[in-house]
């Protein structure tokens, strides 16, 4: 069955000849190419490359500092299962290796970190612990189910990420040449498809099957041969044109674009979402104001590089594999970089299917 | 983060926008306070929300090539 999408990729292939690189931007698309063998059947002149849509991967260590602060100064704190193993640049200072705390480390000192499925869960925990702070991140996709909760009075760490500028970003690169992109599913269920048309390039909205990221690469590959860069929906049984208008007035109802730092591609201006002045009560920013800025004098925040790549594998410019610390140093049981951390991170991915 | 799997509406209480969805065999309590839906309808569940009804038409051209149309 799946064998005749691979003739016809094939077939395009060779029509087409030259190298053409595609993008998958969600980081479940690399977890079905992985999982799939995807990249081992496909032409040699089809070159596939991951790229920022793992939201784990690119939140700033500063923000997982913040998160860690306030939970070593005895706040409690909720957060996806996905973040817990994430390293910030805090460090115990008694701590001869300086190892970089996660939630995870800070919990083993006693912190009261416990890790949600939803924010459904975070409110009915918030029962329990009225101060509690919900560590909110993620794309689109995740944004609306954080807005509720807010509405609903819980208080949250925002660091929730738009995900259109950061493909701006990717298409604006002078060192990276991208033919066409795989568009993120369910952040399109969101946003719909008309947003993607801005970029002038092959783009297909497509869903997180290995038949769907086949039939999405071939739907590429069709386009590229015949001259043509539009949005197709390849997802169409999840995703409607408009998206969910419905999801979208909840969030800009609670949050409004603020500049936001990406691990790995630096500021992007208006790319970050901050909880708007009117729910400020819920604003973990602005309610523990002075916890954020007295750090205990047991810690400290080192700003040393480790030499991971994760950043540049993000941009699509390396590889995992290109990496010196990849599954030596840095291995899915102690990650140094969040690439390797997340079940949706390239080099966490990689070494899962290696 | 952007996984989503879909599940089959049993039950709906409008009143707290909630949904026992059924997920082969596994039932959990969604919100559906994002999406118009009623029993009976296939929805897509990221984080405990339904995030979109699926719907089965618009599919054909990938179905056609799986079958070698």
């Amino acid at each position: 069955m799946t064998s005749n999408i691979i003739k016809k990729i094939e077939t395009l292939a060779k029509e087409i000849k030259r190298e053409v690189v595609i993008m998958e931007l969600c980081g479940t698309h690399t977890e079905a190419v992985a999982k799939n063998g995807i990249k081992k059947i496909l032409p040699k002149n089809i070159r596939l490359l991951s790229g920022p849509g793992c939201p784990v991967c690119v939140t700033d260590q500063k923000d997982v500092d913040a998160v860690l602060t306030l939970a070593l100064s005895g706040v409690p704190i909720a957060c996806y299962g996905d973040v817990l193993k994430v390293p910030g640049n805090l460090v115990l200072k008694a701590d001869p290796e300086k190892q970089k705390l996660s939630l995870n480390k800070a919990r083993e000192l006693g912190a009261d970190v416990s890790a949600v499925y939803s924010t459904i869960d975070a409110l009915k925990l918030q029962k329990e612990k009225p101060d509690l702070v919900f560590f909110g991140l993620g794309f689109e996709t995740t944004t609306p189910m954080t807005a509720d909760a807010i509405k609903k009075g819980l208080t949250v760490y925002s660091s929730h990420k738009l995900f259109l500028p950061a493909m701006q970003v990717l298409v604006d690169s002078p060192t990276l040449k991208i033919d066409g992109f795989l568009d993120p599913g369910h952040v399109s269920a969101m946003i719909g498809v008309e947003p993607y048309r801005k970029f002038k390039l092959a783009q297909v909205i497509t869903g997180f099957t290995g038949e769907d990221v086949l039939f999405g690469i071939y739907m590429l590959l069709r386009q590229i041969a015949e001259g043509r860069k539009v949005v197709e929906n390849e997802y169409t049984r999840c995703v409607k044109p408009k998206g969910n208008p419905v999801a979208r007035k909840l969030v800009n109802d609670v949050f409004e674009a603020g500049d936001a730092f990406w691990r790995g591609l630096g500021t992007i201006p208006n790319s970050g979402l901050d909880i708007r002045e009117k729910y400020a009560k819920y604003d973990a920013k602005v309610k523990y104001r002075d916890v954020l800025n007295s750090l205990d004098e047991k810690y400290e925040i080192l700003n040393t590089s480790n030499g991971c790549i994760c950043g540049a594998i993000m941009r699509g410019l390396k590889q995992p594999k290109d990496c010196q610390l990849f599954n030596k140093k840095c291995t899915s049981e102690n990650p140094i970089g969040a690439c390797m951390v997340s079940a949706e991170g390239a080099c966490g991915i990689e070494v899962k299917y290696l | 983060m952007c996984l989503a799997i879909p599940g089959k509406i049993k039950s709906v209480d409008k009143k707290i926008n909630m949904a026992l969805v059924d997920f082969d065999g596994i039932e959990r309590e969604v919100n559906i306070s994002l999406v118009d839906v009623g029993k009976g309808d296939y929805v897509i569940v990221h984080a405990g929300f339904a995030i979109e009804k699926l719907t089965s038409q618009d599919a054909k051209e990938i179905s056609d090539l799986l079958e070698g149309k």
